[in-house]
This record gives structure tokens, sequence and C-alpha cells, in this order.
């Protein structure tokens, strides 16, 4: 309205500066009860869990970046909980159900959209197992069922059945199969912790941890030019993509090797894609955002490296595996690409738990598996610093488990690398 | 497109090559459990220039590359016979050491 555009235009009292979703920033303190290294989206569920189950607010969140810039930014967006393992499918079918209730919980839309997740088989061993995860996702809370080429095309009717000389057997229908706007969900747990007392601290650099006989007692910033020492009680690391680096830090290796991952957008069409549809024969995913724009994914690069550049090599690859998929593609426009960081362990599983150092928890080796669990993973990993006790759904997943070789092999149920 | 130069076939283009992880020493076979895991997944995952086991693959010939992690440039490659005193293991089921590389 006219007058009440005037009206604040006059009085100076600007409506959004009361009503910003995120309080101005302030100085940092001496101490807090926990320090959270990372400010994405899993730092940030951590912090809303804590301040909102646990009633800890006196937290810090110290972001290098900017809220979710990292690779809560980069990831495609993918919510499913279609695994292999038994401890996969559970501790991913939480987050599933997490992420259906978030925008209510929020009061703040985080575009969730229930689309269904189809995995496509091109051989007579992946229908093997697929037919393994079916039941594996029927008895530990996944609604995953095999299909048939029939029910594919009616799901997919654009979807080319015979690509490449390896024909489209089967499918896995994974009905929880979901996407959400990935900037919003950081953005909504950021502002439900913040509205909590929980301290967030962006352009904030960790340089360093300081231990003190084996135990964590602070970290030292950089905040532009200035250095602080901040003290705490515990620690989180939640740095995607930078797990080993920071851990260095703190004066250990993780099981960790980080490659690039390297995705893509093409220029907006018409809703054509309802379900996300991947192959890993053809190391790819498809998906249609709400604006149109196809998301292409694939595998993380062949070999380790920290750097966001882009390669032909992987385009090329990509791309014709997608145009194989779906063939009036070739048509269409690449709009950008971006890569992220992928913090990979061997048997393609977190590390979420106790780590050397005592008070100072992982949540780390996310791979690319990171974005869909973001809601249980602030949940559990709350928990464990509330309490100091592992809940027994992330149980499996501590760094220990490569010290005696007990790994949880997911890797076998990644949308695009084996 | 990326080239990397094998010692053995000169440029070919990176495709032809699989990543083999860092070179390290290989523990003794009797070795705790603890030294075969931190040997197996906790290799060096830093940035700067590590030296790495490569493999091209049309030819089936392992080196060793100098790589930086942060800016992917190849430093140089050789082969492992250069490295043979470093990367020399106890032979297995000997119970003593060898000085030789097994190719």
């Amino acid at each position: 309205m006219p007058f009440a555009l005037l009206k604040y235009g006059l009085n100076g009292d600007f409506p959004f500066e009361k009503d910003a979703d995120l309080p101005p920033p302030t100085s940092l303190k001496k101490r807090y009860d926990v320090v959270i290294i990372g400010g994405g989206g899993h730092g940030v569920a951590t912090a809303y869990y804590l301040a909102k189950y646990h009633g800890i607010t006196n937290v810090a969140v110290l972001e290098k970046g900017y809220l979710g810039g990292g690779n809560t930014a980069r990831n495609t967006a993918v919510i499913r909980s279609n695994y292999l393992t038994s401890d996969g499918v559970k501790f991913y079918s939480e987050s599933v159900k997490l992420f259906q209730d978030l925008s209510n919980e929020f009061d703040f839309n985080i575009m969730y959209s229930k689309r269904g997740q189809l995995t496509l088989a091109h051989t007579d061993a992946a229908i093997r197992g697929f037919r393994q995860r079916t039941e594996v996702n029927k008895h530990f809370g996944g609604k995953t069922e095999l299909i048939g080429p029939q029910e594919i095309r009616e799901l997919v009717p654009t979807l080319n059945m015979n690509p490449g000389h390896q024909p489209v057997l089967a499918g896995l229908w994974h009905m929880d199969g979901a996407t959400a706007r990935h900037d919003a969900v950081a953005w909504g747990y950021a502002k439900g912790a913040t509205q909590r007392g929980v301290e967030l601290h962006q352009l904030t650099e960790v340089t360093d941890v300081l231990v003190e006989e084996g135990a964590v007692k602070g970290v030292k910033v950089r905040q532009g030019s200035a250095e602080h020492t901040i003290e705490c009680g515990v620690a989180v690391q939640a740095v995607a993509g930078h797990s080993s680096l920071v851990a260095e830090k703190a004066g250990f290796r993780l099981p960790i090797v980080t490659y690039p991952l390297q995705a893509m957008v093409t220029q907006p069409v018409k809703p054509f894609l309802d379900p996300l549809v991947s192959s890993p024969a053809f190391h790819c995913y498809v998906q249609q955002t709400g604006r149109g724009e196809l998301v292409f994914g694939g595998g993380s690069d062949p070999y380790p490296l920290y750097n966001s550049r882009s390669t032909l090599e992987l385009k090329e690859q990509l791309l014709a595996h997608a145009v194989e998929l779906f063939p009036f593609m070739a048509n269409l426009k690449l709009m950008r690409q971006w890569t992220g960081l992928t913090d990979m362990t061997s048997d393609y599983s977190p590390i979420m738990g106790e780590s050397p150092v005592k008070n100072y928890y992982l949540d780390a080796g996310w791979g690319t598996w990171g974005f869909k669990s973001t809601p249980i993973c602030g949940q559990t990993m709350a928990e464990l610093v509330a309490t100091g006790k592992t809940p027994a759904l992330i149980k499996p997943f501590g760094a220990d488990r490569f010290n005696d070789f007990r790994q949880v092999n997911e890797m076998g149920a990644t949308a695009a690398s084996h | 497109m990326k080239l990397m130069t094998c010692p053995l076939n000169g440029l070919r283009n990176i495709n032809e090559f699989i990543f083999g992880g860092e070179v390290t020493p290989l523990p003794a076979l009797e070795a705790p459990d603890q030294e075969w895991a931190e040997h197996t997944f906790y290799s060096y995952n830093g940035t700067g220039v590590v030296r790495e086991w490569w493999y091209h693959s049309a030819s089936g010939y392992w080196f060793v590359a100098e790589r930086d992690r942060t800016s992917d440039q190849i430093i140089k490659t050789y082969d492992p016979s250069e490295l043979a005193s470093e990367i020399s293991t106890p032979a297995f089921g000997m119970g003593e050491s060898s000085a030789e590389v097994t190719s």
C-alpha cells in the first residue's frame, strides 16, 4: 500500500529490522559452554536442538564464510533413506521424517517437496542389490519397492528405456524421496537457534583448537585482522569438505579422503520430471527443480583435491550419460556449474561421535550424503553434546569403527558412484 | 583436457590413469591391527604436495606422482624403483626384511 510505504519511509522504523530472521552480529564472548565449528546446516541444526531440547543456549556457531555457504549450498538437495544397511536405513529414515515437518516447525518455508526417487537397474546384479535394499528398507523404516519397466514408463514417460546398450530392467522406487531448498534448511535452523539465544558468528575462522591434557579447552579464531581466543566446555566440528584440515588443528587424523564433486544445472523448461531419477551404472542423477531447471550430479571426482575447479572431462562424461537417459536434453543449455568438496570415508558412511580429544565431537565424513541427514544429525549430535552419551542411532558411525575394521558399508547405496 | 606424463608411455589423457593413494611403507604382516588400520584408512589428507601411487590402466603400469592437492598441479612422475629404499617392506612370510621392492 502506498500510504503504508510512506509511513515507514518517514518514521525510520523499518519493519524488516524488527522482523529480521537473524539478529545483528555481536562481539564474541570469552567463554561458551559449546562452540560449534562450522555454520552450515549441520552446525546450526545441532545448535538449534541443543537450545530447543536441552536448554543449552550459551552456544557459539563459528562460520569461516557465511551461513550455509559451504557444502550446504553445493549439494543437490536430495532427501532419501533407501540405503543398504540396517544402521543406515534407521538413521536416514528418521531424517526423512523430520524433514516432512520442518517448515511448520520453523514457521519458515523450506520448500520441501515429496517427489519419490527412482534408481535404475541396468543389470541383473543391480536388480539383486535393489531386492536386498527393498527388504532392508521394509524392515527398518524406508518406503521402497522394486518396480518393472511398465511402472517406470508411467512414472517417467520421457525416460529412454534403452540407453547406450544398457536397457532399463527395473527400478528401485523410493516413495519417501524428496527435495527441499537447502539454503532454507540452514536459514530455518539458524533462525530458530538464534531466537533461543545461540550466537551465530559469520566471517569467523577457527585457526587453532586448544587442547590441554587430552581435552579441548577452547579455540583461536580470526575475524578479519583481529585474533581472539575463546574458551569452551565442548566443541563440535561440523565442517564438511574440510574435516581433515580442522581435525589436524585438534591434533589427529581422520579416516577421510577429500574429493571434489561437480554438479550443474540447465536452463528452465516446463515441468516434465516429477521423481528424482538416478542411475548408478551411468554415474548420474537428474532432478527438475520447482523453477524448471534440471539439476545434474554424478560421483565425486576420480582423485582427491582441495579445489572447486571445473573440468571438461567430468562435464563430458556426466552429460553424455544424462543425454542417453533423457535424449531431448541434448538441446538444453547449461546455466551454471559448481563444485563442492566431499569428505569420503571408505565405507560411504558418516563419522559421528567422539574423537581422540575429550569433549571434542565429530560430525564429519559426510561425503555425498550430508544434506539429507541434516535434521537427524543435528538432533543426535545435540543429544551427544548435552548428555555426553552417544545415542544408539549414531553409535555404529563412530570414527573408532575404522580401528577395528567394523565398517558400515553403504557403497552400493550411493546414487551415482561405485 | 588434463594430461599426465606417464614415466612409461609419455603424455596421456588423465582419464587413462587411476589414483592409488598416498605412497607409504607397508606395515609388517604381523604388525598389530592398529598399525594396519592406520595404513589402510588414515593416509594423509591435507593440502600441499603429496607423493601418490598412480596406475596407467591401458598398460597396467604403477608409478609415483608428486601432485599438489590444492592446485592440482602434477609436479613430477617417476618409476617406483626410484623410491625403492624408502618404500621397501618386510618380505611376507620370510620373517626378515628385504631391501628389494617386488615389482
